[in-house]
């Protein structure tokens, strides 16, 4: 396997703010890698600094073996680039744009077509940009990014502002792409967009990688802590903790949200057998850790996305 | 761009004709986003045509200063004119009778009546004006001096020992649609220049279209030579339009044997103006401040040189200070090749002058440009 994407050290500082710290980075070709934090933690600067649009002030960085800054245009063919924002020419329709862009690749009308068929927008291949729904757009920007065939692809929280309908289409697609040999780097918020999608995921932070890992390994990492829960108000938290100790249950924690009362074990049983003498399972909710639990347990605090 | 083999194959499944190189594609896409702009048609081309109809028309009748009188009563001197001069003072002059001058006197203070005439004792004639239009007044005086000077001299016996004898010049003054003509394709063509060079600058760049066509094998000569070529282009269109609607027989404009040289005249100024936008461009963040910083520009810009009216009776200082306006050049060149006999030597310093300019400018813009909001 070799190696499509190699960040060493690289740091970015806005003024006082650091924006990038220290983030090293390997995806090998054919990955899905997901770049998670929440909103300010750096993901879209380093983005940036991979995709070769910003420099950065100490690392290196190569793609496909090549350094994106300066501008390579030997690697520019190689590399597809979606972002959050629609980059799209004024007043063209969906078919003029998708042709333009494939133009600056010297690719033909006729495989630009196509994208625009694979991504499901050959329907509204005559509306203006302008006038499409979020989700169209998305789909568009996706497949400007996409017409050249490039090895590895980037993606820029491409589900943002979707309904979940078209996120879970969209996911489909992103497989695809996948399935068929591209690497792809992806950036998102949503935590459980990237335990769907992703091979490997970075959890940023701060400037900082905190982890990398596949989501179920960091999520086994958690010493497979049990999430349960029930509706507040059936019993109090101290009472709980209480009743846990008495009966040798073990408990990581219990907290009380107003909404939800909500315990982190390792062993279910114990304090679901507590909690039924209680008569307290009202709203009783079971679940095994997620990537927010990851989270929370590496910065020590809830996600934000 | 690379011609790796992978690329050349995957070249090989479309037909011929359908692929464009960045430069056409670029090009197409901007005339298309051009063409299909209400408000950019409007403003490059309807409303200019719109202002040069206006003020064709409005300016059409004020070439002769045409001066009416109130007559009160009888006035020796005038009611004596008669003939071969009184057709001559009949061009300059409209005489109407009112019965008295309490009327007469309300009517000139209205501004119905440039003056009011009368006869005094001795042979004197009395005039009496507004002074709230002082080049009419004046115009009153100097034909009623004309006349009474000329009565006077008849009344002698003598023939006239001096004589004057006026022939016009050809076209040494200009008539309004010679420099409206030229005035207002210069300011089209700077508006639409400055305006298309720094929109698409700016709203490129906060769209991130600029970023994506970094990422894109695009070289950045594709990028500025198609936006070059599309805005010389639509300046050229300016040019044909403006030239077609001023030479209609309404207009009257007669063009003169050089008139093509205004074409490489307007392409050299398209560059001077457009690298007036790249630095707006490259200094605004939003579409609005750039609209903002443009009018700011381009007012001043157009008044001062002689787009609107000709600068000839304006202060020296500010003829001077005219100098350096690129618009000033066109304007002048133009009006010298479309209007007055000028040559290619008329217009050559002008061409070398704007692209002067341009280079500087694009210099500046170069320095300050921008792939990205900082």
């Amino acid at each position: 396997m070799t190696t499509a994407i190699t960040a060493d050290g690289i740091r970015k500082r806005y003024g006082d703010v650091q924006a990038v710290d220290g983030v090293s980075l390997t995806v090998e070709s054919g990955e899905f890698f997901g770049l998670l934090g929440p909103n300010g933690a750096g993901k879209t600067t380093t983005l940036e600094i991979l995709e070769g649009i910003r420099e950065p002030d100490e690392g290196r960085v190569e793609l496909l073996g090549l350094r994106p800054w300066p501008r390579n245009p030997k690697l520019l063919p190689r590399i597809g680039v979606q972002f959050q924002a629609s980059a799209f020419f004024d007043r063209l329709t969906a078919r003029e744009t998708i042709r333009t862009f494939a133009s600056f690749y010297g690719i033909g009308h006729r495989r630009a077509d196509h994208w625009l068929d694979r991504v499901g927008l050959s329907e509204s291949a005559s509306v203006a940009t302008d006038k499409m729904s979020g989700g169209q757009a998305q789909r568009l920007s996706i497949a400007c990014a996409l017409v050249h065939d490039p090895e590895l692809v980037f993606l820029d929280e491409p589900t943002t502002g979707l309904d979940p309908q078209a996120r879970r289409n969209l996911w489909d697609l992103l497989r695809d792409i996948n399935a068929e040999g591209r690497t792809v780097l992806l950036t998102t918020h949503y935590l459980d967009e990237a335990e769907v999608l992703c091979d490997r995921v970075a959890v940023m932070d701060h400037g900082k990688v905190l982890r990398t890992g596949a989501p179920a390994a960091l999520v086994r990492e958690l010493d497979d802590t049990v999430r349960v829960s029930v509706e507040s108000g059936l019993i109090t938290a101290e009472r709980a903790r209480e009743l846990f100790a008495s009966a040798g249950a073990e408990v990581s924690a219990v907290e009380d949200n107003g909404v939800l009362l909500s315990v982190a074990t390792r062993l279910p049983a114990p304090v679901l057998s507590v909690l039924a003498e209680q008569n307290a399972l009202r709203g009783l909710e079971v679940r095994g850790a997620t990537l927010e639990d990851v989270f929370l347990h590496l910065t020590g605090r809830e996600y934000r996305a | 761009m690379s011609a790796t083999a992978p690329e050349t194959d995957r070249r090989t499944d479309d037909a011929p004709g359908e692929k464009a190189s960045a430069f056409v594609s670029l090009s197409r896409v901007m005339f298309v986003a051009f063409l299909r702009d209400r408000a950019a048609l409007f403003f490059t081309l309807a409303l200019p045509l719109m202002f040069l109809v206006l003020f064709g028309f409005l300016f059409k009748g004020a070439t002769s200063p045409h001066v009416k009188v109130a007559q009160v009563g009888q006035v020796a001197v005038l009611d004596s004119v008669r003939g071969d001069e009184r057709a001559g003072l009949d061009q300059v002059l409209t005489i109407t009778q009112v019965p008295d001058e309490a009327t007469a006197l309300q009517k000139v203070r209205k501004g119905d009546f440039d003056a009011l005439v009368e006869q005094g004792p001795n042979g004197q004639v009395v005039v009496r004006y507004s002074a709230a239009d002082q080049v009419r007044a004046g115009g009153v005086q100097a034909v009623l001096q004309s006349v009474i000077q000329s009565a006077n001299q008849q009344a002698t016996g003598q023939p006239p020992k001096y004589t004057l004898a006026a022939s016009q010049v050809e076209d040494q003054s200009l008539k309004p649609i010679q420099y409206l003509t030229p005035g207002l394709l210069g300011w089209a063509v700077a508006t639409g220049a400055i305006f298309s060079a720094s929109l698409s600058l700016v709203s490129w760049r906060k769209k991130r279209l600029l970023r994506r066509l970094r990422l894109a094998p695009v070289s950045v000569g594709s990028i500025v030579g198609s936006r070059v070529l599309v805005t010389c282009v639509v300046a050229l269109m300016q040019t044909a339009i403006f030239l077609l609607v001023a030479t209609t027989p309404v207009f009257g404009l007669k063009l003169t044997g050089n008139w093509w040289l205004v074409v490489p005249l307007v392409l050299c100024a398209t560059l001077a103006f457009m690298s007036i936008g790249l630095v707006t461009g490259a200094i605004a963040k939003t579409e609005e401040a750039a609209n903002g910083i443009n009018q700011v520009i381009i007012l001043p810009m157009s008044f001062l040189s002689g787009a609107f009216f000709p600068l000839d009776n304006s202060p020296q200082w500010l003829q001077q200070f005219s100098h350096v306006f690129p618009l000033r050049y066109l304007v002048l060149a133009a009006q010298s090749v479309l209007t007055r006999g000028g040559g290619l030597l008329d217009c050559l310093p002008a061409m070398g002058g704007l692209l002067a300019f341009a280079a500087v400018l694009t210099a500046l813009a170069w320095r300050l440009f921008r792939w990205e909001d900082a």
